[in-house]
């Protein structure tokens, strides 16, 4: 059995264990053993803001992706196989687009001279260009938009798994449509929904590129600071420290989470 | 990428990974990393070829948008695969302080003895310049364009969206030119005022880009109206046919130099190439494929840039004299490290 498992073990060791162990380690390491990098991330204003920022901006995507993402999982439970299938290919297709192509896309849309503000001053419903995009709000948008599948997908595979007899049962009992959904679908789905949340939630926490070009520079999120700290300030170890932070964060997310429900059941159900 | 780079590439990867590459040297070879691009095809065409062939030696490239953090980590493995690098002229300072760059020795390169003085430091030697100028929009500005940073931080006079880089290096020069400090006055900069002028304009500035492709994109789409921009990138735009331009006064003049990574496995043969590329007639050929300045200043004197043509580059003398030459030396020194890390704060607040 050891002998079967050893080579998935050695490629985990050497693709995970030893760069994140190497990761820990150079965040208190420097000329000896140090808490400087961790103290500085934990009292430094800048750290602190985007830290604020990056869970505030997570926190809204995350809303607002249940908030779209729940209908359609539900439409697509809903209707018969061959329209189920339309509605889950047409939220999965643009999944397969490259995230910097769709992040462009977006600049394309929002931007001054951009497909949405051209289309209102043709109807002359303003008269300056709207602000959508270079701040927080168009960072909000794109990242919904490429992070909704992993809303849509968790929330379909556990309405699947609803017998639709309850609802039936419930409907004979006298129980009015709307009723039996918030009675019984509802709280059944609610595994769905904390696995979807926990997913975008937890993605969001380390987003890159799409902050970095639809935020005009002001919107820092965590995996930015990362960077910087790497290319414009030559801080290995303060990197170091800020990725460890945002990592135990994403672990203790995991873990309180998976209190609640078996995230793998429901991550891995078809 | 070309074989030679997949080559490159390749030995990098082994390297990484921490195995000892034997490759079996008949002739004298390097490995070369430039920034990769439009501007590494340039180079190779008027630099690296033509030298490669004149030394008899092999030149392996490899390429990389940030260098810095690749040399770190290379020169700090004990067992660097690289051997010259064309980087930010700021980097081979700072690695050299830092113990990752070889000193070198004038005496052995001398076309790079023959630059100017402030074209080389004990590490490195310019290679080629671009610079950091103020572009506009002609849609905007048809007329009475924006021709001084004072001018771009005029919101009156010239109202107009307006981005800048997301960057200190470049910026605080520019804040200090637009609160009347004389381009051959800056060094060492006035932090505390420059921060102080860049509060004033931060309100009025859309987008901090932070590529260049970035930059031009925003100008070209119409998205900001002036902007601080590389030469290189402002011409780009407006060759396919955008309605931009940008002006060389009070630009800042920046290059990218070649420096030797210490403990490089080739390093006679990098002494030797390098000499080979600050060549004259070779730098000459660079404007010919890309519009960035040769660094050795010998070039313009080969008759190999045609006089309109060399009236474009930024580091063309008389486009030269009208902007302010970068200081590596004071980006890299202590007070220099300070202000970089001052920015992170001062965009976030």
């Amino acid at each position: 059995m050891l002998a079967l498992v050893s080579p998935a073990l050695l490629v985990i060791l050497a693709l995970i264990v030893l760069p994140v162990g190497w990761l820990a380690w150079q965040s208190v390491y420097h000329d000896g053993f140090t808490l400087e990098n961790y103290r500085r991330v934990f009292t430094e204003d800048v750290y602190w803001r985007s830290f604020a920022l990056t869970f505030e901006i997570s926190l809204a995507v995350t809303l607002i992706a249940l908030l779209l993402g729940y209908p359609v999982a539900y439409l697509a439970n809903s209707l018969p196989k061959a329209w189920s299938i339309l509605v889950l290919s047409l939220v999965v297709l643009p999944f397969w687009t490259s995230v910097l192509v769709r992040a462009y896309a977006w600049l394309a849309l929002l931007q001054r001279t951009g497909v949405i503000n051209q289309f209102l001053r043709y109807l002359d419903v303003i008269s300056e260009p709207l602000a959508l995009v270079h701040n927080t709000f168009g960072t909000v948008v794109a990242t919904v938009h490429i992070l909704l599948p992993f809303m849509v997908l968790p929330l379909y595979a556990t309405m699947q798994k609803i017998p639709g007899d309850l609802m039936q049962a419930g409907a004979s009992l006298g129980a009015s449509p709307s009723l039996t959904f918030f009675r019984v679908f509802l709280p059944l789905s609610l595994p769905g929904v904390l696995a979807g949340c926990t997913m975008v939630f937890v993605l969001c926490l380390g987003f890159y590129i799409t902050p970095e070009l639809l935020g005009g520079g002001r919107t820092v999120m965590v995996s930015m600071l990362v960077s910087r700290n790497v290319e414009l300030y030559n801080q290995f170890g303060a990197a170091s420290a800020v990725a460890v932070v945002l990592l135990l964060s994403v672990l203790l997310i995991f873990f309180v989470v998976s209190r609640f429900i078996s995230l793998d059941r429901v991550l891995g159900q078809k | 990428m070309t074989t030679k780079q997949k080559f490159g590439f390749g030995c990098a990867l082994l390297g990484a990974i921490g195995l000892t590459t034997t490759a079996a040297s008949a002739a004298e070879q390097i490995t070369f990393v430039s920034q990769g691009g439009a501007y590494q095809q340039a180079q190779t065409v008027a630099i690296l070829d033509p030298s490669a062939k004149k030394l008899g030696i092999t030149i392996n490239q490899d390429s990389i948008p940030d260098a810095w953090p690749a040399i770190k980590t290379q020169v700090g493995s004990g067992k660097p695969i690289w051997d010259v690098v064309d980087t930010p002229t700021g980097y081979c300072l700072r690695g050299g302080e830092q113990g990752l760059i070889e000193k070198l020795d004038f005496s052995k390169i001398p076309n790079a003895a023959a630059m100017p003085e402030a074209y080389r430091s004990p590490y490195s030697v310019s290679y080629e310049f671009y610079s950091s100028v103020l572009a506009y929009s002609q849609k905007t500005f048809p007329k009475d364009a924006p021709n001084s940073w004072a001018d771009f931080w005029d919101v009156k006079k010239f109202p107009g969206r307006r981005a800048l880089r997301n960057h200190p290096i470049a910026t605080l020069e520019a804040a200090l030119m637009a609160d009347g400090v004389s381009p051959d006055k800056l060094y060492p900069l006035d932090v505390d005022r420059a921060f102080k002028k860049l509060e004033e304009i931060k309100p009025h500035i859309t987008v901090w880009w932070t590529s260049g492709a970035q930059s031009a994109q925003l100008l070209n789409d119409g998205e900001v109206d002036m902007e601080m921009a590389w030469n290189g990138r402002v011409s780009a735009v407006a060759k396919e046919g955008a309605k931009v331009a940008f002006t060389y006064n009070q630009g800042i003049l920046q290059s990218t130099s070649l420096c030797i990574l210490k403990g490089a496995p080739n390093h006679e043969t990098a002494v030797k190439f390098l000499n080979e590329a600050v060549d004259p007639v070779h730098q000459a050929n660079l404007p010919l494929h890309i519009d960035y300045g040769p660094g050795n200043p010998k070039a313009f004197e080969t008759n190999v840039i045609k006089p309109e043509r060399a009236a474009q580059l930024p580091s063309e003398p008389a486009n030269a004299a009208k902007q302010a030459l970068m200081s590596y030396a004071w980006w890299s020194s202590p007070a220099g490290e300070a202000a970089e890390k001052r920015w992170a704060s001062f965009m976030q607040k």
